[in-house]
């Protein structure tokens, strides 16, 4: 297996598209945060709005780019028929698949840490400065640390989603189109209906509306998911596509 | 023949051909084709499905369920809400109503302070509304004209609901009254306003819709709801509209002309409640020519309720498709190499792109309006037949917002192709698309930005194109909540549509600059 990660880390760190990748990840999270940041404002009484989720709402940006930034590591072996060689060189395919998901998480959290951490730093003074009390936006409190560790986690299921769609989609094109199509869909489909209860499940299914609640500091009583449980919904997608992906792999000619 | 028009006929019968060429590419990859007619089976799924799901029902006599009824419709079909207090008499003819407007209340029920008590402040909304008005009877949605104080847009005159013309600024009170006056000469109504009952200023004239000889004169009072916006618990912002009721004191009524009868007091479009008594009462006195009206309602175009377009949600996640398969047809050229050939069959670098263009647009135009005007259509009937009071859309609006919609499919799918041209990488293509395309509409629509960034969003990216199946408009006399959580965008239907035609022209013009400067 260390074979297996020591290859799969070689040919991460050393793809054209991962550095620049990486570094339009945090700036796409940053900006998104601050932007949102500096056109809101808190009145007087009652504000209405979650700062952590505003600070953060870059992370709704950069998850695009953590999904290409996955879709490449398999679909672009695909691309230049480099995958033959892999499955030539590491014959077992799921240690290739886990592999490049250990890989790939690990660069995800650490890519999405340093971006969700300097959006909040940012965010911070701006939103202070819009007239959002101090006491919402402590880094250390509790519902913060859980907004940006979750938010962390949450682009790091988001990858290991898009890595399981790419394997078994294995066009490049085709794949970051599902993971964008399946992200997207869900809150389109929550805006079309009007029941309150279809709306409800709908949300508590659709991996980005679920997962972006473990963003929530205020009104979690009106969330129809708890923060740390709607985090789970994007985790069971990305354990299902990892695993429809995965056996495919097996299954099929490279 | 000049040699420039043979030039230019001969271009013409190239770019057919090389359309062709591109078409006969298209159709042959079965994958794109599936692509496409998936992207079309998704608007048609996901708006029958939803509009299948969605089922209304209002309160009946005797506390029956039963279908919410159709809103009233104005002279031009457009639906209306048509609630006030009015205090009338029978004209004949040509007439004039002059009214002297000394104070203007009202109360607003705000949100409760102490859960279960009601916390009702005194004041008015901004668009309450009480003067002098000339209508063909109390039946509601009939055409009328008004001149009018309102709660904090001054004097205005307006007619048959979507019509308003703005008199001067400014309050009324004991000290500073208003004097209204409306009159009938022939078809045309005119509207003056003074502070003396002197000297008068002419504010508008107005030809309702219809109006017969025989109409009713007198005064009114209206206050639609007290709209307060807050944010929606699932991402978006949400409304909630409370009972507030204005009332006006008019002195010094006079009317002239062939009137007849006695004064009579009606409460319009009054709704009963399930115990038989009126729902939020109006009420009127007088004395002499002096009349003190309360009245609640609006007399506006009705902006709230169940869209048309509802059922065409499901149109950007068809998008996505539509984006990937225009992306690959572009790129597909670069990987096997094929643009060499393209090239070397059609030698004119600058007639290449714009072929492709050309077939795609229609491919994609022609996958998806079919679809659309079935979702349309059907999806429109499934919900009326579940109850949902959906407001009406005149002919030529769902003709723009069905071809409009296509072609705001066509137009991605040709900014989509221009983007994959421009970056020959179908990842880099897809993505640069969806979030331009796509996710503004889904982060305006759904997310927890304010209104104000959402619409800046629908007026700046190429999402703004989605204007186009908005079938009710925002009024400015209305105040409702107009947010694009709520299905208003902030551009006109075109001009949305316009400003997506400018992104895919500009990546067109990029992409094929670049296709002219570099070897391929």
């Amino acid at each position: 297996m260390r074979a297996y990660l020591h290859a799969e880390w070689t040919k991460l760190r050393t793809a054209p598209s991962t550095v620049p990748l990486l570094a339009t990840i945090i700036l796409l999270t940053v900006a998104g945060g601050a932007a949102a940041s500096a056109v809101v404002s808190c009145a007087a009484r009652g504000c209405g709005y979650d700062p952590a989720r505003i600070a953060l709402f870059g992370v709704q940006v950069g998850q695009s780019v953590v999904a290409v930034l996955a879709v490449l590591t398999v679909a672009g072996e695909y691309g230049t028929g480099m995958v033959r060689l892999t499955l030539t060189a590491m014959p077992h395919r799921i240690k290739v698949l886990a592999a490049k998901a250990i890989v790939l998480a690990g660069l995800t959290l650490a890519a999405g840490s340093a971006a969700v951490l300097t959006a909040m730093l940012v965010a911070r003074p701006i939103l202070l400065d819009r007239g959002f009390p101090a006491g919402l936006l402590t880094l250390t409190s509790g519902p913060v640390l859980r907004a940006v560790f979750g938010s962390v986690l949450y682009l790091t299921l988001i990858a290991l989603l898009s890595l399981g769609i790419a394997t078994a989609v294995r066009d490049s094109a085709a794949a970051v189109g599902a993971v964008l199509g399946l992200l997207h869909l869900f809150p389109s489909v929550i805006l079309m209906i009007a029941d309150a209860g279809w709306q409800r499940l709908a949300w508590q299914i659709s991996p980005m509306n679920a997962g972006l609640a473990v963003q929530a500091t205020t009104g979690l009583s009106s969330l129809p998911l708890t923060p740390w449980a709607g985090l789970g919904v994007p985790a069971a997608w990305a354990a299902a596509a990892l695993l429809g992906g995965g056996l495919l792999l097996r299954a099929r000619d490279a | 023949m000049s040699p420039l028009t043979l030039r230019s006929g001969r271009q013409g019968g190239e770019l057919g051909r090389l359309t062709r060429a591109e078409w006969t590419k298209f159709r042959s990859v079965r994958g794109w084709m599936a692509g496409m007619t998936t992207a079309a089976l998704v608007i048609v799924l996901l708006g029958l499905l939803s509009a299948s799901g969605d089922h209304a029902s209002c309160a009946g006599a005797g506390g029956v369920e039963i279908a919410c009824p159709a809103p009233p419709v104005g002279p031009d079909g457009t639906a209306v809400s048509d609630r006030f207090f009015f205090v009338h008499r029978q004209l004949s003819g040509d007439g004039v109503i002059t009214a002297r407007l000394t104070s203007m209340t009202g109360q607003i029920r705000k949100p409760d302070v102490t859960p279960g008590r009601r916390n009702v402040v005194a004041g008015v909304v901004p668009w309450a509304k009480t003067g002098v008005m000339i209508k063909d009877g109390t039946r509601q949605g009939s055409p009328y004209a008004a001149v009018m104080m309102t709660g904090a847009h001054g004097v205005r005159m307006q007619h048959d609901f979507t019509h308003d013309v703005a008199g001067l600024p400014g309050g009324v009170s004991e000290r500073s009254p208003r004097w209204l006056r409306l009159t009938r000469s022939g078809d045309t109504l005119t509207g003056y306003e003074s502070a003396d009952g002197t000297r008068w200023t002419r504010i508008g004239t107005a030809t309702p819709a219809g109006l017969p000889r025989t109409v009713r004169i007198g005064v009114f009072a209206a206050s639609p709801g007290d709209l307060t916006v807050m944010r929606g618990d699932l991402g978006g912002s949400g409304a909630a509209v409370r009972f507030a009721e204005a009332t006006g004191v008019l002195d010094q009524v006079t009317v002239r002309g062939d009137t007849s009868g006695d004064w009579r007091d009606d409460d319009v479009g009054a709704t009963v409640d399930p115990d038989g008594s009126v729902h939020h009462p109006g009420r009127a006195s007088r004395s002499g020519g002096a009349f003190s009206v309360t009245g609640v309602g609006d007399i506006a175009p009705a902006v709230e309720g169940p869209t048309a377009e509802r059922p065409l949600g499901g149109a950007p996640a068809a998008l996505v498709l539509v984006i990937v398969v225009s992306v690959m047809f572009a790129t597909a050229e670069y990987r096997h190499g094929l643009i060499r050939l393209t090239l070397l069959a059609g030698p004119r670098r600058g007639l290449t792109l714009p072929a492709k263009a050309l077939a795609l647009g229609l491919v994609t135009f022609a996958a998806a309006l079919p679809a659309i005007a079935v979702t349309f259509a059907a999806g429109g009937r499934i919900l009326r037949a579940n109850g949902n009071a959906v407001l009406p859309v005149s002919l030529p609006t769902e003709a723009r917002v069905v071809a409009g919609l296509a072609a705001l499919f066509a137009l991605a799918a040709v900014l989509a192709l221009a983007l994959g041209a421009l970056l020959r990488s179908s990842v880099a293509a897809v993505i640069t698309a969806v979030v331009a395309i796509v996710v503004p509409h889904v982060v305006a629509t759904t997310s927890i930005l304010p209104d104000s960034a959402a619409r800046w969003l629908l007026r700046v990216t190429p999402a703004a194109g989605f204007a186009v199946q908005q079938t009710v408009p925002a009024y400015p006399h209305v105040l409702s909540h107009d947010a694009p959580s709520a299905g208003f965008y902030p551009l006109p239907p075109w001009g949305g549509l316009a400003v997506a035609a400018g992104y895919a022209a500009l990546a067109l013009g990029l992409a094929a600059f670049r296709l002219h400067r570099r070897d391929a």
